[in-house]
């Protein structure tokens, strides 16, 4: 057992963990934090994607110890307290989802693409979506999605 | 009191009011649930597609620490194989179902051995590796036809040369008639490749057992809690209904891979009982793929006939459909009436026939995914009526319009067998498809790019389904062989309040039929949206359905609702007579209020009804107290949604590689309650059919390895690899039901796959390609145009 | 899903890493990105008793453009994808790095781990080779130098002995007249190549003086292509000479067949991606 100390969602956790414990098992089982899904075993379906320090990883290819002392952000600390965070709000507008399950995994992605391009083409959505699976949506709904959040953000950041 | 109308919300695109939770990670699906001292069941798998078991020796396993016990097929005889609870209709079956854990032989790889049950999931997975199996292997045979073919090996002993069934449909003698005289005949093989369903979620079970009462809680990812329960209660254990409670919390998509009765739900449950402590398991992506469901697989040869100036005369099938090592739940119905009786499509074919023979082999079971049966037939007809349209010359899109079966033709007798198709118009829709495609233009701009060397090819797929599959009478056992029925039901109570609770045998997991129901109880009973509640998911508390799959939920559900706030809104008539001491004949009941006819101004409201209702000081002679109404509605029919896609391609004939350019899917799902879900629905359904046309595929090799065993070799689409939509409807509503609906969750499905293969051979005409099977990979494309 | 027990490091410098490395030996793995190790962990068909997780090891990280580039080993994909220095003197590196796995995977994969891995289908293994990078590794003996060009030896095996760590690649920064670039048909699963090509060409006097073709993704080994190098030099770059030296492309190489692609058709897609990568190389060479 190894102790490590994560900061997650902004609130700190020190636990012991077996050092080949997947973060996406650290957040699930010992943390309580479900919203963070596992659709693969092989790290190809993004159900899993959390932030590291704001950047995007799959938490099925992270052990939790790689997230000792590292600041964790995952689906249920995207939102502002009760304010829905844009992609989330984009998510509900455009029937981005269906069965929600690859949801979580799709927004926290689509955050770490619109914070390194935010205001991308339809193509540019579809690129930077390709580490996640959507089995439900054909997509169409998930692309008009994060137009809408990168509208709304790029029109907050301007105002 | 406000006297203003309320605004209608059928057809109004509103947002789901099931997106909340989902969005912000406070979904509960099956992996979330934690049950105090639960156990985790890890498996130990065979390696080997058919063998005999010779020895399990689980003393190393059970020597860890955290390890709590090992079971295996043989303590498990106290319990019956699954059940099968569709023989395919008025023919012998050869029936052979799993067993929850294998007993003496294994018949494809991944089949279960042993559970071992820990602390931990992590003790569990490492606990298994330490089982120790011994096998002696046994010839293996992947292939459909190969394993009819004599000398082949022999999976059970009850059925001969690994027939399941032998069944057909159509008049035979017509048929070869109809070629022997015919004056164009063409004939293809056609192989539709077995698929994975890959719903985002895997599978699992978590079985909680009181040894106080007997009684088993089954948390389960199933699209059909109340036939979950009673299979597993009357036919698997021998218990009855009542000691088993079956709830499916949110569940991460289904595709039909989670309709089926599975071996972890027996496993778990006899597990907890024996234990006394909660067990669960819920499956790694590479073991769903091993040993949950998968569809398709039919091996083809189809033959058309026709006149030289377009008119369809014949249509004969043949087709070799693989089962699996087993037969799921409701295996031998999808290639059966779900395939052959829907193989003429939309076209008026005097001369049908199909013949379909089940088959065992060593693999994965195969049962319904999504639109089961219903692509394999489309695919089949749209591909083969391109064969015949270049066979004569014909434009492709005449040769349809000239076929179609036509308005004044409803209801339409295809003669395989199948139930009148309920209506149709499907010109316009064709037509509407064509004049967003730019098709008078578009063999101009073929031809004019080939000449700059770009192949562009278009495909068109005209379609027609059938859903919400009914009647009983004609479907269960007396006619195509259900074990059941398959009507469907719902319970509607005004609370005193005003509030409504709606409780469905329905199982949403994507489709949006919480906000959908909604809208509709909301317009019925003129009570705002906010104020009703679908409840779904949990046997105890819904009453018996059937579930969610085959475009059913709206037809068949919804109109069980519909019979409930009809019944609903009679007593609350009666009560309101009561009340404004009138007369039941002379109320009106509208907008959530009941008046006296020219008397609006005095109207009692939904509300002040269900009050008086619940209150029940001053109810008319003999009424009951409260407005509670349970509908169980049978239709009288299917329902048959249609319409046409057309898919634009181009294709790289120097590697092969396809770009689909654009995507128009014009569909008919009669009258749409939410736009936004139905487009939805269509979306996903258009582009799990397109990954058929070209990306994915299912691929064993001789030893019976499955070689795509993982999302790195299963390739299943990218928001890249999905076009963009473009989407129209037309509408025909369906006489069978009062809502006018016939169901949109597969349309997209049964229609894309060929429409994409269409246009990818159409790209290919200039190198003589007539026909290609699926996946379209650009090995296929290239070694097509290089001859190689 | 689940790894199998090990005991886990984590160095915090070069000489902290290889002392561990001398002390497990065969038993120890380095996880660096973690992306090719780890999910071949979960499904247990790795299983190393020790990992070694450099990723505290800082000095192993980054970029550095002077005289020539130097690219730590534990530098991401995602660094050099972004890298603004790097597009102008070395373009190919994030052209080809963009096209690696996804976001995520960019996010933690890195260069030194790509190599040491081997891969027979990743990507940067044909770009170092194409660019003659130099690859600088440190073990109990200390520093030395190895060039790509020897680097790869066999399927999934490399010249690093087991206790030798990869602490930076090195290559030249390409000036006027010379061009490189990485063309890739993906898998579309996995996202590794199927076949890939990366293409680097030096013009003096508008004739090829310089031309160097890697291929990845067809074979056990990303391999140099000698024949079609051979076949340019000292041609005028035209489609023409091109297109010839291209069929020579993967004429002597393994090339290896699966479900996804066949032998041949492998074989076809080699002269294929070499012609396209060549032809934007020398595009690119021209200015």
């Amino acid at each position: 057992m190894t102790t490590i100390s994560v900061t997650v969602n902004g609130k700190q956790y020190t636990h012991d963990v077996e050092p080949r414990t997947l973060l996406v098992h650290f957040l699930r089982e010992q943390l309580n934090l479900t919203g963070t899904h596992i659709g693969c075993d092989t790290s190809q379906c993004g159900a899993c994607v959390v932030h590291i320090n704001g950047v995007s990883v799959k938490s099925c290819t992270t052990l939790a110890v790689q997230a000792d002392g590292a600041q964790v952000t995952t689906i249920e600390g995207l939102a502002d307290g009760a304010t829905l965070h844009p992609l989330q709000e984009g998510f509900w507008e455009k029937h981005g989802l269906q069965c929600g399950y690859c949801t979580p995994g799709m927004i926290m992605a689509a955050a770490d693409l619109l914070k390194n391009n935010p205001n991308p083409s339809d193509d540019e959505i579809r690129h930077g979506l390709e580490g996640n699976l959507c089995r439900c949506t054909g997509y169409e709904n998930i692309v008009k999605a994060v137009r809408y959040a990168a509208d709304k953000m790029s029109a907050a950041s301007v105002s | 009191m406000t006297t203003e109308i309320k605004e209608r919300i059928v057809g109004r695109s509103i947002k789901r009011r099931e997106d909340p939770k989902l969005i912000t990670g406070k979904g509960s699906y099956i992996d979330d649930i934690k049950l105090a001292g639960m156990l985790h069941v890890a498996l130990v798998r065979s390696p080997y597609a058919h063998a005999t078991i010779t020895s399990i020796d689980a003393r190393a396993a059970l020597a860890m620490p955290g390890v709590v016990a090992v079971f295996t097929g043989a303590d498990m005889l106290d319990i019956n194989p699954l059940p099968c609870a569709w023989a395919a209709g008025r023919v012998k079956n050869n029936v052979n179902t799993p067993r929850a854990l294998a007993v003496g032989t294994v018949r494809h790889v991944g089949e279960a051995v042993a559970m071992v049950l820990a602390e931990d999931r992590y003790i569990a997975r490492d606990a298994a590796d330490l089982v120790e199996v011994e096998y002696d292997a046994l010839p293996v045979v992947v292939d459909a036809k190969k394993a009819t073919e004599p000398g082949a090996p022999q999976l059970h002993e009850n059925a001969p040369q690994n027939i399941v069934m032998e069944w057909d449909c159509g008049d035979k003698a017509k048929a070869d008639a109809a070629f022997a005289s015919a004056e164009v005949t063409v004939a293809e093989p056609i192989i539709n490749q077995r698929l994975i369903p890959t719903p985002m979620e895997t599978r699992g079970a978590i079985t909680r057992y009181d040894e106080a009462t007997g009684e088993f809680t089954v948390w389960m990812t199933s699209q059909a809690p109340h036939v979950m329960r009673l299979l597993l209660t009357a036919f698997v254990f021998g218990i009855p209904e009542t000691k088993l409670r079956c709830i499916s919390p949110n569940v991460g998509g289904g595709f039909g891979q989670k309709i089926f009765c599975y071996n972890d739900m027996a496993f778990t449950m006899w597990a907890a009982r024996k234990l006394g402590r909660p067990v669960k398991f819920v499956e790694d992506r590479s073991e769903n793929y091993k040993a949950s469901t998968h569809g398709r697989d039919h091996i083809t040869d189809a033959e058309l006939a026709g006149t030289k100036d377009g008119r369809i005369t014949g249509l004969r099938v043949k087709t070799y459909a693989n089962l699996g090592g087993y037969l799921s739940t409701i295996a031998p119905g999808i290639p059966t009436t779900l395939y052959g009786r829907i193989l003429s499509g939309v076209y008026k074919i005097p001369a049908a026939y199909c013949h379909v023979t089940g088959v065992y082999t060593n693999t994965a079971m195969v049962d319904a995914y999504r639109g089961a049966g219903r692509p394999e037939a489309s695919y089949l007809i749209e591909r083969m009526i391109d064969r015949y349209a270049g066979e004569i010359g014909m434009d492709p899109a005449e040769v349809r319009r000239k076929n179609f079966i036509q308005p004044e033709d409803f209801p339409y007798d295809n003669g395989l067998g199948m139930l009148p198709y309920d209506s149709g118009n499907y010109e316009p829709a064709l037509d509407k498809a064509l004049a967003m495609a730019g098709y008078a233009d578009f063999r101009t701009a073929q031809a004019e790019a080939r000449q700059n060397g770009t192949y562009l090819g278009l495909g068109i797929s005209s379609y027609v389904e059938v859903c919400g599959v009914a009647p009983s009478a004609w479907v269960g056992l007396a006619g195509e062989g259900w074990g059941a029925g398959l009507f469907e039901s719902a319970n509607v109570r005004v609370h005193l309040t005003g509030k409504v609770a709606v409780t469905t045998g329905s199982l949403p997991h994507g489709q949006g039929l919480e906000t959908t129901f909604a809208q509709v109880v909301a317009d019925e009973l003129g009570v705002p949206y906010d104020d009703v509640e679908i409840q779904w998911g949990d046997t105890q508390g819904t009453p018996f359905g059937y579930g969610t799959y085959g475009s059913r939920s709206l037809t068949v559900g919804g109109t069980a609702i519909k019979k409930s706030l009809d019944k609903i809104k009679e007593k609350a008539k009666k009560l309101a007579a009561h009340m404004l001491e009138a007369n039941e004949a002379d109320i009106v009941f509208e907008d959530g209020k009941a008046y006296v006819k020219g008397s609006p101004d005095k109207a009692k409201t939904i509300g002040e009804i269900a009050l008086q209702a619940s209150l029940a000081y001053s109810l008319p002679a003999g009424m009951e107290p409260f407005l509670d109404e349970t509908s169980y509605y049978d239709p009288p029919n299917c329902t048959f949604p249609f319409g046409t896609h057309i898919s634009i391609v181009e294709v790289d004939i120097e590697t092969g590689r396809i770009a689909l350019k654009r995507y128009i899917a014009v569909d008919d799902c009669g009258n749409q309650i939410n736009p936004l879900i139905v487009q939805g629905q269509i979306h996903g359904g258009i582009v799990q059919g397109l990954a058929q046309a070209l990306y994915e595929r299912a691929v064993y090799d001789e030893d019976g390895q499955l070689l795509s065993g993982t999302l790195m070799d299963y390739a299943i689409p990218t928001a890249e690899m999905a076009p963009h939509i473009e989407t129209a409807h037309t509408v025909t509503p369906s006489p069978v039901n009062p809502l006018g609906v016939k169901g949109a969750g597969e349309a997209g499905t049964i229609a894309s796959a060929q429409c994409v293969m269409n246009a990818v051979i159409d790209a290919l005409a200039p190198f003589g390609v007539k026909h290609m099977q699926m996946p379209a990979t650009p090995e296929r494309v290239w070694k097509a145009i290089h001859g190689a | 899903m689940i790894p199998s027990i090990f005991a886990y490091f984590a160095p915090t410098s070069v000489a902290e890493a290889i002392g561990l490395l001398t002390q497990y030996g065969d038993e120890a793995k380095v996880l660096a990105g973690g992306h090719s190790l780890l999910p071949a962990m979960k499904l247990r068909l790795a299983a190393p008793g020790v990992l070694i997780d450099i990723n505290k090891i800082a000095e192993l990280r980054g970029v550095v453009i002077n005289g020539q580039i130097n690219i730590g080993a534990l530098t991401t994909w995602h660094t050099i994808e972004h890298h603004v220095g790097l597009k102008g003197v070395c373009g190919v590196l994030p052209e080809a790095v963009a096209q690696i796995g996804d976001i995520q995977v960019r996010n933690r994969g890195t260069l030194g781990g790509a190599l040491a891995h081997a891969d027979p289908s990743a990507d940067a293994t044909a770009v170092v080779l194409a660019l003659d990078a130099q690859i600088r590794t440190h073990g109990p003996n200390g520093e030395r130098t190895i060039a790509a060009s020897d680097f790869f030896t066999d399927m999934l095996s490399t010249a690093l002995e087991p206790s030798e760590l990869i602490t930076a690649v090195i290559c030249h920064k390409l000036g006027a007249g010379e061009g490189a670039a990485y063309v890739k048909f993906p898998h579309p699963a996995s996202r590794y190549a199927i076949v890939g090509a990366a293409a680097y060409v030096k013009l003096s006097d508008g004739k090829i003086s310089t031309c160097r073709v890697a291929v990845t993704g067809a074979g056990p080994v990303p391999t140099r292509q000698g024949d079609t190098e051979q076949a340019m030099l000292g041609s005028d770059g035209s489609a023409e000479a091109v297109a010839k030296a291209a069929k020579v492309s993967g004429a002597t190489m393994d090339i290896l067949g699966d479900i996804h692609a066949s032998e041949d058709y492998r074989r076809a897609m080699v002269k294929v991606y070499t012609k396209r990568a060549l032809t934007t190389a020398i595009a690119r060479a021209r200015g």
